[in-house]
């Protein structure tokens, strides 16, 4: 059984227009941005490709996650359309070189009248905190985490699929790959633990505030990332659905994903929950000044609408049973998901460096256009390189005959 | 509550059941409800069983614990025993909030346990007639309703041409019922 995608040439054809969209607006931002004498406006320009970038590869990192934590409980439902997040996993590795360019950049070169704006810690000399700090919060620590979490990323996402590949391949109702797989999830989950669930978050956004702490930071990123990674693999399922594609496919496997954006969504809003009562409730100003930053001062509006497009939203869209049984109601509550969450890295990197004189217009939407654009572009031209079904996998029957 | 006539048919195999249900479904004979020792995958949609409505109603319980609880806090902090926590405001919503959480959660949960006791008749102290003993151990058992004008002999002939192990009629009390378990058997058509 197999069964070939071909990319149409109109979804090529829009992401490379994408692209081309991300690429002249960095082009213009560079030009406008970098050669003027603001510099908030230098800020701006690293600061929103750090944003996206981190967004972006966080994102990709999360079906990597779904597919070690499914290989490990043995779910068989996520097996009729394995080869979508299989497909986004084996692109990290795009991902990953530009936002460790970009990040590495930021930490060794990036420079504003002898300031890094962005990550202050660079330069700890005189400040007790970030003194006190720098054992950990230092350039070589920095560019050591950020260079071996991308490559263990995505030398995890690529291993997955290839093994998922060999499967075909196997002798018939073979499982010996199904059984290493099994045993790559089990590393995966320990390498995502210690470098997703804890460290890369608080290196890379966390330390943009880096006078500021929090413990529960790098659950909330990571519950941010899963919950748009999710619904990233329910777009393409619905689109590749609407192509004629992935027949096996059933409205039960669309309710689980619909399930998971649900529960994701409320368990975000947990964490972010539970990060600011703690806060709130001791009220000691060196924490609480990063959420009078962005709940009253500037951010104050997007501080809002990101709790009501994150959390509101899905809790009454998505809660019905037949909401989530609907192609419609879930690829629409994906689109407003994956923004909700962009919106959100917005929230978490923009005020420390950028304070009141944040932007949100071309330069950060074509940025964002560009990276989406990168992401369709790459993951359905590796979707088109395999056959959609996962022929021979120990568990397809079990997929095939799913009721959620 | 009413006394009703029944034809019961015992299985002991769910492999052996699925198709007895299905003949049984076609043959136009009235099912009254199916017992098995464990819950059977699939059994549900043989059955023609429809959605229940029981989150409909776990989401008006919680719905009543979240103002329930936001309700309470508001009257004991702003108007009952108004105290000072710190300086913060009497009304403050997001110390309220796992307090709120916790009794959405406690009243969906109780009432939906509730719910789904009434709606499968069972209750502490309360009875269902028991078809076959072995309902609960290891026998698949199969009731359809019938009446005085039915052909008893035809039933039993049928269940029995569906690979039933065991067949009986028995005249029994439908519903459920408060009171002691030696209900006086056996019970007499009304």
């Amino acid at each position: 059984m197999t069964e070939r995608f071909e990319v149409p040439a109109r979804l090529r054809n829009t992401s490379l227009a994408l692209i081309a969209v991300g690429v002249l607006v960095l082009i213009i931002g560079g030009v406008t941005m970098l050669g003027g004498h603001d510099h908030h406006d230098k800020t701006r320009f690293w600061l929103v490709l750090l944003q996206n970038s981190v967004f972006f590869l966080l994102l990709t990192v999360a079906s990597v996650f779904i597919q070690a934590a499914a290989s490990l409980a043995q779910g068989g439902w996520i097996v009729a359309y394995k080869r979508v997040p299989e497909a986004i996993g084996a692109n990290v590795w795009v991902f990953g070189v530009i936002a460790g360019a970009i990040l590495i950049f930021i930490a060794t070169a990036f420079d504003v009248d002898g300031h890094n704006t962005i990550y202050h810690w660079v330069h700890p000399h005189g400040d007790k905190i970030l003194e006190g700090k720098s054992a950990f919060l230092n350039k070589e620590m920095f560019i050591g985490f950020t260079v071996v979490a991308i490559a263990l990323w995505s030398y995890f996402g690529r291993k997955f699929r290839a093994l998922s590949i060999a499967q075909e391949s196997a002798p018939k109702n073979s499982t010996k790959i199904y059984w290493t797989v099994f045993k790559w999830s089990a590393a995966f989950l320990l390498v995502y633990a210690l470098t997703q669930m804890s460290t890369i978050p608080w290196l890379w956004i966390m330390s943009i505030d880096a006078h500021w702490y929090s413990t529960m930071f790098s659950w909330y990123t990571f519950a941010s990332a899963f919950v748009s990674g999710m619904s990233v693999i329910m777009l393409f399922v619905v689109y590749l659905k609407n192509q004629g594609n992935l027949e096996i496919v059933t409205k039960e496997h669309v309710h689980d994903l619909g399930k998971f954006m649900f529960a994701f969504s409320v368990f975000w809003t947990y964490v972010w929950f539970a990060q600011y009562m703690l806060i709130w409730y001791s009220n000691i100003p060196e924490e609480t000044t990063y959420f009078k930053m962005r709940q009253h001062g500037p951010y104050s509006l997007i501080w809002y609408s990101v709790f009501i497009i994150n959390f509101i939203m899905p809790i009454l869209i998505l809660m019905a049973r037949p909401s989530k049984r609907n192609y419609f109601t879930v690829s629409f509550m994906a689109v407003v998901i994956i923004f909700g969450h962009w919106l959100d890295f917005f929230i978490m990197t923009m005020p420390g460096p950028l304070g009141g004189h944040w932007v949100l217009s071309w330069y950060e939407l074509g940025i964002f256009a560009g990276f989406a654009g990168l992401l369709i572009f790459t993951v359905s031209n590796t979707l088109s390189k395999a056959s959609l079904v996962p022929a021979n996998h120990p568990l397809l029957k079990e997929a095939m005959i799913h009721q959620s | 509550m009413a006394i009703k006539k029944f034809a019961v048919a015992c299985y002991d195999d769910e492999e052996v059941l699925f198709p007895a249900v299905k003949k049984v479904r076609n043959s136009g004979y009235k099912l009254h409800d199916v017992y098995t020792p464990f819950p059977v995958h699939g059994l549900d949609g043989a059955l023609g069983l429809k959605e229940t409505d029981l989150h409909v109603a776990g989401f008006i319980y919680g719905i009543t614990g979240t103002s329930t609880a936001v309700g309470f806090m508001s009257w004991i902090f702003c108007s009952d025993w108004p105290i000072n926590f710190g300086g913060k405001p009497h009304w403050s919503l997001p110390a309220f909030i796992p307090i709120t959480f916790e009794l959405t959660v406690l009243f969906a949960a109780v009432g939906m346990v509730l719910t789904f006791c009434y709606l499968n008749q069972i209750m502490p102290g309360v009875k269902k007639h028991v078809f076959h003993p072995r309902q609960t151990d290891d026998l698949f058992v199969v009731a359809l309703e019938i009446n005085d004008h039915t052909n008893e002999e035809e039933v039993i002939n049928f269940l029995k041409s569906t690979n039933a192990v065991e067949t009986s009629i028995q005249v029994a009390e439908s519903e459920w019922w408060f009171g002691r378990w030696d209900k006086k058997e056996p019970y007499e058509l009304a």
